[in-house]
């Protein structure tokens, strides 16, 4: 097989992700279709669902919120080159770092005092789970991937363990902890608004929407305008380049894991402080893993993964709507599309490519534009 | 701690292990081949709804296997035209396996059999009971040779009895055959087998067409001969214990069968243990049990109980032109 030229920058960072992403829609349209539903109405639905109302929009917003957290995970642990799978378990982790610290401290600070600490402890708790696996790498050889996966199951167990042996309210049936003091909540969205005069419907939608906000803001800075955040990608790029430049590989791996673990870990805000106000089981509920195919989707940009964030959280909202009013449809279908998504924008990310490089060879505007460049 | 006691912890830990071992030989021969597999998980379970999806509509055991071993390859197939014809992340594409399966499962079964995801019960005639049904009876009143020795060892289906042969096959078949060799040598130095004339992308396929089969065979196991009906994600992380164990038995066939083993009897023990105070230690609690076959692996992996020496291509994408 010949070779294919290269794709053009334009083609290749928008081009090639929308194709990708098409693929995907139309497998998951296809298996609609083969389970007799019709996916214009289940689209329409969805799509209403998601943005068509204010509470659509915030449930939206609120599941996106998680999404950036653990999508901007994998995609720092990525520009380190790593592939850090464990964004589960250091959720879980940030979770119970946050609600620790919430109910040990909650009933006497307030919350300028009490949410900062939780917000802190959790992305500490993030970043000591993802912190073994990495020491492990960098210095003992063993690889991230199969160790983030085994955290994984340790961070689900640990909570599991924590909950019934210590937390557990006694004598009530719910595997969940007591109830945070007041401080320890962030403030929901239509609170918020409400201060504001402005009338919002309730959703779970909270303040940890700007902590995304924030912290995507925060990742693009870091890898793109600080030298730490140089260093990193220079690892990533090429670790022995690294060296040889005089950057510890070893240290940057402890960064970028550390870093990484800390975003997810920071999914407990927005689920544990944000929603639930209390401890209790399964509050991750795949995140982590829906990362991925975030951070593949926005091609570990943190403006992609914001914007795949959205889209996720579109899905999820609009897919618990479909699911609600489309019988025999069940919002599984939005995680076989993020499989989907996973296979076509990761995996099999340039099987296109040599197809999409020589149809945009054979039209004409775009010929002549590269032979006048010469 | 009597006879039945100890007779029905060796039933329940091999029970518990032989689906483990189907999945981590599978593994095994795509990891020693080259090919990370972090798919086995939704392998099994893909093949797992296959099976009980065949067998109930169908009512033929023939079937049902055949559905099974034939999703479980297809996705095996997916793995090897993502990865090895395109050179494509081995951990991506494996974790796109694990998603599609478990959403696809729940959704093609809350369509097919409107029950929320689970299927009905595979008819009895289907199910892969004791080998040997007369044994258990005839044997109930023999001190330890009918508690200990049949209940523990001769109660089982006959996938556990085959999960038990494939350890020495799979091993002569990996380690005595010319295809073996050839198989790990793609595993370690795929250019090097390229140069003797031997293609690298078909002894990879090959790998995964048989990790393929038994991976079928495991995700059959749950549900023709464990539990009777498939269950929306019922592997539970089976396939990453698995590959765990695969790890655990440093990339070896024996290695992993001892590691399924432990695996199994922590498994069968945590269940057994619960609320059970032991002197000294005092109570154990559960998760603690079930965390360290994890615990365990990580810390091998450290390189704190000898060393794990992974495949030296694994996770590799090899590409016959060099640019």
């Amino acid at each position: 097989m010949k070779a294919a030229k290269p794709l053009p920058r334009w083609a290749d960072l928008v081009l090639l992700p929308l194709l990708n992403l098409a693929l995907a829609l139309g497998v998951a349209g296809l298996v609609v279709m083969g389970i007799g539903q019709d996916p214009v109405q289940v689209i329409g639905v969805l799509v209403k669902g998601a943005f068509g109302s204010e509470r659509g929009l915030s449930y939206t917003l609120y599941y996106a919120t998680t999404f950036v957290f653990t999508g901007l995970a994998v995609a720092v642990a990525f520009h380190g080159g790593l592939f850090n799978i464990g964004g589960e378990g250091q959720a879980i982790l940030g979770g119970l770092g946050a609600g620790l610290a919430a109910l040990w401290l909650s009933p006497h600070l307030g919350p300028w005092l009490m949410l900062p600490i939780m917000v802190l402890s959790a992305a500490a708790a993030g970043m000591a789970w993802s912190f073994i696996p990495a020491y492990l790498q960098a210095y003992r050889g063993s690889h991230v991937v199969i160790t983030t996966i085994m955290f994984n199951f340790l961070a689900a167990s640990l909570l599991v363990y924590l909950l019934v042996n210590w937390l557990k309210v006694p004598g009530s049936m719910a595997v969940e902890s007591a109830e945070f003091a007041e401080s320890a909540k962030l403030p929901r969205m239509h609170e918020l608004l409400q201060h504001l005069g402005v009338e919002w419907a309730s959703s779970p939608l909270n303040a940890s929407v700007f902590l995304a906000v924030a912290a995507a803001v925060g990742v693009y800075l870091f890898l793109w305008h600080s030298r730490a955040g140089y260093r990193m990608r220079t690892v990533g790029a090429s670790e022995g380049a690294a060296a040889y430049a005089g950057i510890r590989p070893q240290r940057q791996v402890l960064l970028s894991m550390a870093l990484s673990g800390g975003l997810a870990g920071l999914v407990g805000m927005n689920e544990v402080a944000g929603v639930s106000g209390r401890l209790m089981l399964d509050f991750v509920a795949g995140a982590g893993f829906t990362g991925i195919a975030v951070a593949l989707m926005g091609r570990n940009h943190p403006v992609g993964v914001v914007l795949s964030s959205l889209l996720f959280g579109a899905l999820f909202q609009g897919g618990a709507e479909v699911a609600f009013e489309v019988p025999g449809f069940t919002r599984d279908m939005v995680v076989a599309l993020q499989g989907f998504i996973v296979l076509f924008s990761g995996a099999m990310s340039y099987v296109m490519a040599p197809w999409l490089s020589r149809a945009l060879a054979a039209l004409p505007a775009v010929r002549t534009k590269e032979v006048a460049h010469g | 701690m009597d006879e039945v006691f100890w007779g029905s912890m060796i039933g329940s830990t091999l029970r518990v292990a032989a689906p483990l071992m189907l999945c981590a030989l599978a593994g095994l021969f795509s990891e020693r081949s080259g090919v990370v597999d972090i798919g086995l998980e939704g392998k099994m379970l893909a093949a797992a709804f296959a099976a009980a999806a065949t067998g109930v509509s169908t009512g033929s055991l023939t079937l049902a296997l055949l559905a099974a071993l034939g999703t479980s390859m297809a996705l095996s197939g997916l793995h090897g035209v993502a990865c090895v014809s395109h050179a494509g992340n081995q951990v991506v594409s494996g974790v796109a396996i694990n998603i599609m399966a478990v959403g696809l499962t729940a959704v093609l079964g809350a369509a097919w059999f409107k029950q929320g995801g689970q299927t009905p019960p595979v008819p009895d005639a289907l199910r892969l009971g004791a080998w040997w049904p007369g044994l258990v009876d005839a044997t109930r009143d023999m001190p330890f040779v009918g508690p200990v020795l049949v209940q523990g060892f001769l109660s089982h289906s006959v996938l556990v009895y085959l999960a038990l042969a494939l350890v020495p096959a799979v091993w002569w078949l990996l380690w005595r055959s010319r295809f073996g060799l050839r198989l790990r040598a793609v595993g370690e130095n795929p250019a090097m087998v390229e140069a003797a004339g031997v293609s690298v992308q078909r002894m990879r396929y090959m790998a995964l067409s048989l990790n393929g089969m038994l991976c079928g065979l495991a995700g059959a196991y749950l549900v023709l001969a464990q539990s009777a009906s498939f269950v929306p994600n019922m592997t539970a992380g089976r396939g990453f214990m698995a590959l765990a164990a695969l790890i655990f038995g440093k990339w070896h066939p024996v290695g992993a069968f001892w590691a399924c083993l432990l695996f199994g009897f922590l498994d069968a023990a945590a269940i057994r243990m619960q609320g059970v105070v032991l002197p000294v230690i005092g109570e154990v609690p559960v998760q603690l049990v079930q965390a360290l076959p994890y615990v365990l692996t990580v810390v091998l992996l450290a390189g704190f109980i000898g060393k794990a020496v992974a495949p030296k291509a694994l996770g590799i994408p090899y590409t016959k032109e060099r640019t």
